[in-house]
């Protein structure tokens, strides 16, 4: 029962995206253009550029999955599918990992793929990369799956705006301190390790305990 | 439990139902049982409580006191999921999909009757043709016949039918009750609100009045 309902998820999630391509490319948009005004504004000093280049980066991931946030159950509120949701014979929280692990995969990942190529916009070191790689491999999800809690928490609301942001960044500058921490370590030299470690940890409480919250919220919220 | 000993039991049993909200009381407190083969009709005026009573019901709101039972057992979320088939105000249809594509996602979440193909229910509902049409192209009274479609595939033996004759034409208010009718014959029960007696299925059905409360 738990599959075939995921499958059904996935599948819906994907076509609604692919007819509606040009709204989600946006938020990808957002931290090209952000990376790229880095670039150009500090063109001509490469030294520093690369010393923030990780820091930019990382910023204009968790920005760019901000400006989606809101979007993540409003749509299925306003039109009673999270009503459907909370009567299918699966638990609630199943459907909202699979839908913020939906999410993740079409907002995140494509960014994490073309980070080779922005990091070099930003003149990275090369030695860094595996290393900011790993770190949004593991920060990002963590992002994701903190901010379906606190979509959960006002979809209830007509229009949430900015409200969102303000819940959300708190919870996100642990995971921004670590990820940005662990390449700075690289950086110098340090072993990255006790990041990334730290983000894993993180991301495991999150895979378990954010679609409970985020499911009790959506709960309360209909009411 | 094998479904010969819970048979004699009926579906859908509420004992002192009553749901309040922000201290006034809503409904109740209501007694009434729904039995295989029957249809209950809740009547009243509107802001009498019928869709409250259908969401507490569904599991989607709380009661605050009382008790309700399936098959002679307290209603936990995972029998009440696999009993209870509810069609309310919101289609939850996706204005991006086609009809086909919202009705394959809803039955994949829902689980359904492998009797019956999409396209065969749709045809039942009157929208063969509209098969790949989106659902933001179909009226109101054909994403009602959408959302029927979805019903008559439904596993569930209980349906539960917050104005089913909303926005339907008269055809659709005679599928509807031909619906009921073919569910019920089926062994299945069904909880229908309306606020007039205009549209009632040609089944045995019991009455329930909700008056207004002030």
């Amino acid at each position: 029962m738990m599959l075939p309902a995921a499958k059904a998820l996935l599948l819906r999630d994907l076509r609604l995206l692919w007819r509606r391509r040009g709204d989600a490319l946006q938020p990808a948009l957002f931290a090209l253009l952000v990376i790229v005004l880095f670039a150009l504004a500090l063109g001509s000093e490469t030294q520093t550029l690369s010393k923030v280049a990780s820091g930019v980066l990382w910023v204009a991931v968790l920005l760019s999955g901000l400006l989606s946030l809101d979007t993540l159950f409003r749509g299925d509120a306003e039109d009673g599918s999270l009503e459907q949701w909370m009567l299918a014979p699966v638990p609630l929280a199943w459907l909202v990992l699979v839908r913020t692990l939906t999410h993740w995969a079409t907002t995140a990942l494509p960014l994490i793929v073309f980070a080779p190529l922005l990091a070099e916009l930003l003149h990275l070191p090369r030695a860094q990369l595996p290393v900011l790689i790993a770190s949004l491999l593991l920060g990002t999800p963590l992002l994701s799956l903190l901010g379906a809690v606190v979509a959960a928490l006002t979809v209830g609301m007509r229009r949430s705006g900015i409200l969102v942001a303000l819940l959300a960044l708190p919870l996100y500058v642990p995971v921004l301190v670590f990820s940005a921490g662990s390449v700075a370590a690289s950086a110098q030299g340090l072993d990255p390790a006790g990041g990334l470690l730290y983000l894993a940890a993180g991301l495991v409480l999150a895979l378990v305990l954010a679609p409970l919250a985020a499911a009790a919220a959506i709960r309360i919220a209909l009411n | 439990m094998p479904a010969a000993q819970t048979d004699h039991l009926p579906l859908l049993a509420a004992r002192g139902l009553s749901f309040a909200r922000n201290d006034a009381r809503v409904f109740g407190p209501l007694d009434f049982t729904v039995d295989r083969g029957e249809a209950l009709l809740v009547q009243g005026d509107n802001g009498a409580g019928k869709t409250t009573l259908l969401r507490v019901l569904a599991g989607l709101l709380r009661a605050d006191e009382g008790q309700v039972d399936i098959r002679g057992e307290p209603a936990r979320s995972l029998a009440r999921a696999v009993t209870v088939a509810y069609l309310g105000h919101l289609p939850a249809l996706k204005a991006d999909l086609s009809a086909l594509e919202n009705l394959e996602f809803l039955c994949g979440l829902h689980g359904r009757r492998h009797t019956q193909s999409l396209e065969n229910a749709m045809a039942v509902v009157g929208l063969a043709g509209f098969e790949d049409a989106l659902a933001r192209q179909l009226s109101a009274g054909q994403r009602k016949r959408l959302s029927l479609a979805r019903l008559w595939l439904s596993p569930a033996p209980l349906w539960l039918l917050d104005e089913p004759y909303a926005n339907l034409d008269l055809e659709g208010i005679e599928l509807v009750n031909r619906m009921v009718q073919a569910h019920l014959r089926d062994g299945g029960a069904a909880l229908v609100t309306t606020h007039g007696a205009y549209a009632a299925p040609p089944v045995r059905t019991r009455l329930l009045t909700m008056e207004r409360l002030s």
